[in-house]
């Protein structure tokens, strides 16, 4: 550790500036309720609750705010009774930029 | 069945986020299942001292209100896949959390985990209250320095009034962390001394951490002390913390980094 250390005269300060502006930037952006990743979530959710029934405990959400990219990640497992016909399926959305 | 832990203090900025990580880290290290939750309704920090702030999709709020599952909010560490956080809302107020609904996620906590962890925000308002309410065992954090004593005694009184434990008319386990302290400014009597701060709070004493850079180094880099640099002084503090907790007999003492002969004769020139 102390040998890396030595090496990465830098330390970890840039990496906390860093940080910080990435969060801050989204925190800003969604004062309002208009943070585009969470409205997408809300609406994503909703137009699929239009058609089919779908158990809460079956949706998983992940979500990794970058830079340029954040990325959303819904995982819905749709019961057999509301494909019809084709079997369970699997719904996966978005990735996406951010402005 | 999960034990609750409360991480208080009364006074801000002394180390209760600092140490409800540490402390949940160096829990999952020993191979328990663990859940932070951050009580800090409106100012979290706990996902960005844990490193998960990029990944906050729903939070305690959303739970308590019943618009997300508890699973779907917890986020489960990158490095310690038994460590759980469940963030703070950022925009809503403390007023939204509700008794009954706290009630209900702590017991389904419990359920999961082996340890729960309550990080307190700061002051003695709903939101401290709450994040004691339901705990089987608190931590004190406290700085060597008068105001932060002091708002300590008075965190211990509500600990043993406002909690359902003492409200049943059962006694409170709590323990002191005393954090930032330096034995060299102790011991030139420019500090309050650890035995001058456990007289005057009087209860046990699970962790002396010692003033360290590396405290700083790993909030910088979002990281748990515990994991960032599993050997340096405060996180074997934290560690022995926890074993303390497990019930193990772990000896007191000051952990202290070795110095290289460069580093102390730069401290002698400066001191």
């Amino acid at each position: 550790m102390s040998l890396l250390n030595m090496f990465n005269r830098r330390g970890s300060a840039p990496v906390a500036r860093d940080r910080l502006q990435l969060i801050l930037a989204h925190e800003r952006a969604g004062v309002g309720g208009s943070d585009l990743v969470m409205v997408l979530r809300e609406e994503i959710l909703a137009v699929i609750a239009k058609h089919v029934e779908v158990n809460s405990d079956k949706v998983q959400i992940r979500l990794d705010r970058g830079q340029d990219m954040s990325t959303l990640d819904i995982d819905i497992e749709l019961p057999l009774t509301a494909v019809a016909k084709a079997g369970p399926a699997k719904v996966k959305a978005a990735k996406l930029a951010a402005a | 069945m999960a034990k609750v832990l409360v991480v208080t203090s009364g006074k801000g900025g002394v180390g209760k986020t600092t140490t409800t990580a540490a402390l949940g880290a160096a829990l999952a290290q020993a191979g328990k299942s663990v859940a932070v939750v951050d009580f800090d309704v409106g100012l979290r920090n706990l996902d960005l001292v844990m490193g998960a702030e990029r990944r906050v999709v729903y939070d305690l709020i959303n739970v308590v209100n019943g618009d997300a599952k508890l699973n779907q909010a917890l986020i489960r560490d990158k490095r310690l896949e038994k460590l759980h956080l469940l963030p703070a809302s950022q925009t809503r107020d403390k007023d939204a959390l509700t008794d009954e609904g706290v009630a209900r996620v702590m017991d389904e906590l419990r359920e999961k985990f082996d340890w729960v962890i309550c990080d307190s925000p700061a002051g003695i308002e709903r939101g401290a209250t709450l994040a004691m309410r339901h705990a089987d065992v608190a931590v004190v954090v406290t700085n060597p320095e008068v105001s932060s004593v002091r708002d300590s005694d008075r965190i211990i009184g509500l600990l043993d009034s406002k909690t359902l434990k003492a409200e049943r008319g059962e006694t409170m386990e709590k323990h002191l962390i005393l954090t930032r302290y330096d034995p060299a400014r102790a011991d030139r009597g420019d500090m309050l001394k650890i035995e001058d701060v456990l007289e005057i709070l009087s209860i046990p004493l699970l962790a002396i951490i010692p003033e360290s850079m590396e405290v700083l180094r790993a909030s910088n880099v979002g990281c748990p002390v515990t994991l960032n640099n599993p050997l340096c002084a405060p996180a074997r503090a934290y560690t022995d913390a926890v074993r303390r907790l497990n019930g193990d007999a772990v000896p007191m003492s000051v952990p202290t980094d070795k110095k290289s002969f460069l580093d102390k004769l730069f401290t002698r020139r400066a001191a």
